[in-house]
């Protein structure tokens, strides 16, 4: 197995410098895989593959009646973060986090960013996410964001882009958690001689996070994780956290408002819920609040978690931070809130609502991404460079009829990793993002090293996700 | 713990025995058919009537054959009481509680399901005696390996005991339904009764519920009257329908913290009843009433007995009734 004639000259490459030069960070892996067989590489990937499938690491994919379970494709080559690279982004990450919670706490109160024009009133208004039933809320220590994840990429000259945050149910720590399970019994020498950054303490930080929550004088809080069950495409993940922080799992279907308090129903009765880890989407969390239809959440919940009798991770309401044309104004409140200039730059967004930006979207499709303001998984994106006529003209209909709706991006030339491709042993390179995980506990920030690194498997595809055909690698974060 | 949690470990629990005891049902039958003189027909069609699902069976498969009975029990997805069905709603129920059991547990039952379904997709393609014969051991030790997995690697708390439970229940069950089969197959021919062939009969059912060794110590002639006493009402056999029930009254009494003899809720109360009724009666007793009859009213009164366990621990209705209920299947009569 050699390496040598791998050659990433265009890109930005996370393993080599040049051809046949690996990064310092990357040297000891890249020798190490220099000196394999040729199959090895792909014999432990298979039985990598075949043991995640076995223990059920699986997503589903949704189809008509029951949802088909599949192993989120998986690469053995880990993506490597020098710890110097590491060190300029937790910060970066920190800011923003901090920022974005000030801004949830201020729009859903006095609306100062609004009042004083920085960011425009009807955006917030006209944005999916912006929960009228969530006006006045005072979450507990004022964190409204406790979990977040927040995709990040580098250009081809290596700089750090933010390309969105995740501030409702951000997945994808499980597999993180479990790929990296699946390379320490594949790796074990590479583990030892490289001083990877440990992860196996999110579980611990989530609990901590999420006790912090329970009211005062509690002596011993009940944590659950809420599911919408096992049909949803991150059900996996839902029941290894609950499993792993030795909490209840629970649904809609077990709880019920009881006496003012939110109660699970037990063999012995019902007992009461004093913080929860929800995977429910805002409008599905209470049919009396917000979506009537929805068969998922409890009727009544908001009130009790108005009253502050439970305690709910992430807040409602967060979701407005997801949409893309927030996103946008994420460096004025940087500004705004903290005094700060932001450490880590956005990528330059059009947003078409505006005249001008709209017509240099019109007239570049070509070189642009416009995406959908509140679409997730890939869906309602358009690749200008990788577009036909027939679609371009389709998303100028669709903008011109939905300004609001969409933004455009420069495309940018993802940051790429060796990648095993083909059926056989053959290596190049395949684009990547990474998505870090914040967890915020009011008096502290804390950014669990690494995250999910996602490759685009199909050769020149920019589209990292899972339901367009995207992976995972194990991302290590390297120690001084 | 959560009703929804007791209430799917017990059912996982039910699922993987009625799959063992499925496998264990047509099994005795195909040795029974095996040993049959030449020139007595087959016969398939009492196992589907002693299932109680034979309207269900006669729509979607006419004739009863050798391969429409054993598909229909076997691989039949949309026959909710199919070895594929119950270990799907098995692996669900896991799935559904995957934080409360073992991991080993999770695997065990993922792996069982995959087999038999891999099972069901090249079934067709290979010799199909020999392909069931095979299949059916593995089902009956992979339902043996996840009982042991599950007494190995799970902590004895609430949720253990309601697995037991719900696999004793099941199992009791399902034996009294073995030994249905074995008056079923001899009612068309009363003068067969106590021939050779009614003697080796009772040894292929001694045999299917791996009762034959431990029957030929405890006594060591073929007597159906003694075969009938061991598989009913012996107290150490851990297959008796006796020995079951007295243990699923221990179970649940572990889980309540209430004595055995008293009772302080309707599945206690119901339990400790047919406990105390086979407790006392004996196989003359049985005989002089009916073997059929007895075996008919005991799968009564057991329903009632996992009737009152739901209403007692798992019932959701009380609570949300406007909200959809974790329902499962089980609306067919066995």
């Amino acid at each position: 197995m050699k390496l040598e004639t791998y050659d990433p000259t265009g890109y930005y490459d996370e393993l080599f410098a040049s051809k046949g030069e690996p990064r310092a960070s990357a040297k000891p892996l890249i020798d190490w895989i220099n000196t394999l067989q040729p199959g090895d590489l792909r014999r432990s990937q298979e039985a990598a593959q075949i043991a995640l499938f076995k223990l059920g690491v699986t997503f589903n994919v949704y189809s008509d009646n029951e949802g088909i379970e599949k192993v989120f494709p998986f690469d053995i080559i880990p993506r490597i973060i020098s710890a110097q690279d590491w060190k300029a982004l937790e910060p970066g990450l920190r800011q923003r986090i901090t920022a974005l919670n000030l801004f949830l706490d201020d729009i859903y109160n006095e609306q100062r960013i609004l009042n004083d024009g920085v960011v425009p009133r009807h955006i917030i208004e006209s944005a999916p996410g912006f929960l009228k039933p969530c006006m006045g809320l005072k979450p507990p220590g004022g964190v409204w964001c406790h979990i977040t994840g927040t995709d990040l990429v580098r250009d081809r000259d290596g700089q750090w882009y933010v390309l969105e945050d995740n501030l409702r149910v951000p997945s994808g720590i499980s597999y993180v958690l479990e790929n990296r399970r699946v390379l320490k019994s594949t790796f074990p020498s590479v583990f030892q001689t490289m001083a990877v950054q440990a992860i196996d303490d999110y579980p611990s930080h989530l609990l901590e996070t999420l006790l912090s929550l329970a009211p005062d004088q509690l002596p011993n809080p009940t944590v659950a994780v809420l599911t919408p069950g096992i049909y949803n495409s991150a059900y996996y993940e839902h029941s290894f956290l609950a499993q792993q922080m030795g909490v209840e799992l629970i649904e809609g279907r077990d709880l019920v408002v009881l006496d003012g308090y939110l109660q699970m129903r037990t063999t012995k009765g019902p007992r009461r819920v004093d913080v929860v880890y929800r995977r429910l989407d805002d409008i599905f969390l209470d049919p009396t609040a917000f979506n009537p239809d929805s068969l998922l959440g409890v009727p009544g919940l908001m009130d009790v978690y108005r009253a502050g009798r439970v305690a709910l991770a992430n807040a409602p309401g967060t979701g407005v931070a997801d949409d893309k044309v927030v996103y946008a104004f994420v460096p004025e409140m940087i500004r705004y809130y903290l005094g700060e200039d932001p450490i880590l730059p956005n990528v330059p967004t059009y947003l078409c609502w505006r005249d001008k930006d709209r017509d240099h979207v019109l007239q570049n499709l070509e070189t642009l991404v416009v995406k959908s303001a509140n679409e997730a998984g890939g869906y309602g994106m358009l690749v200008g460079s990788q577009s036909t006529a027939a679609e371009r003209a389709e998303f100028a209909e669709k903008i011109q009829a939905r300004p609001r709706n969409y933004i455009a991006q420069p495309i940018l030339c993802l940051s790429q990793v060796p990648t095993l491709v083909g059926e056989g042993n053959e290596i190049a390179g395949r684009h990547v993002d990474l998505r870090p995980y914040i967890l915020h506990r009011g008096d502290e920030v804390y950014v669990h090293p690494g995250g999910l690194t996602r490759v685009a498997l199909k050769e020149g595809s920019l589209v990292v996700n899972s339901s367009q055909g995207g992976g995972a690698k194990d991302t290590w974060v390297l120690t001084d | 713990m959560l009703s929804r949690v007791a209430n799917s470990i017990y059912w996982l629990n039910r699922y993987i025995e009625r799959a063992e005891n499925v496998a264990r049902f047509i099994d005795v039958n195909l040795n029974l058919m095996l040993d049959l003189p030449s020139g007595v027909s087959q016969q398939w069609k009492p196992l589907v009537v002693t299932t109680g699902d034979i309207k269900f069976f006669e729509d979607r498969y006419g004739e009863a054959t050798a391969e429409n009975v054993i598909q229909f029990l076997t691989f039949d997805l949309e026959y909710p009481n199919s070895i594929l069905s119950c270990l799907r709603f098995a692996r669900e129920n896991a799935r559904s509680i995957r934080e409360i059991i073992s991991s080993e547990m999770w695997e065990e039952v993922n792996t069982f399901y995959h087999m038999v379904q891999e099972a069901a997709v090249n079934n067709g393609h290979h010799n199909v005696s020999n392909l069931f014969q095979q299949l059916f051991f593995h089902v009956k030790f992979a339902s043996h390996r996840f009982a042991g997995v599950m007494d190995a690697t799970m902590s004895h708390n609430e949720g253990w005991h309601f697995g037991q439970l719900g696999r004793l229940i099941e199992r009791a069950d399902k034996k009294a339904r073995i030994l249905d089969v074995k008056y079923y197959i001899l009612l068309p021919s009363a003068q067969l009764v106590g021939t050779p062939l009614d003697q080796i009969q009772w040894i292929a059912l001694l045999k299917s519920a791996s009762a034959y060794e431990m029957y030929r110590k405890y006594q060591h002639r073929i007597i159906p009257a003694s075969v009938a006493e061991f598989m009913i009402l012996n107290r150490e056999f851990p297959r008796s329908i006796s020995f079951c029930v007295q243990e699923a009254e221990r179970c649940l009494h572990q889980i309540t913290g209430t004595p055995v003899g008293t009772w302080c809720n309707g599945a206690e109360r119901s339990l400790g009843q047919l406990c105390a009724k086979l407790g006392y009666i004996t196989i003359q007793d049985i005989i002089d009433n009916g073997l059929h009859e007895f075996l008919d009213g005991f799968q009564k009164e057991l329903n009632a007995v996992d009737d009152q366990i739901s209403a007692t621990f798992f019932s959701l209705s009380p609570l949300v009734s406007e909200l959809p209920m974790n329902r499962q299947v089980q609306t067919l009569t066995w």
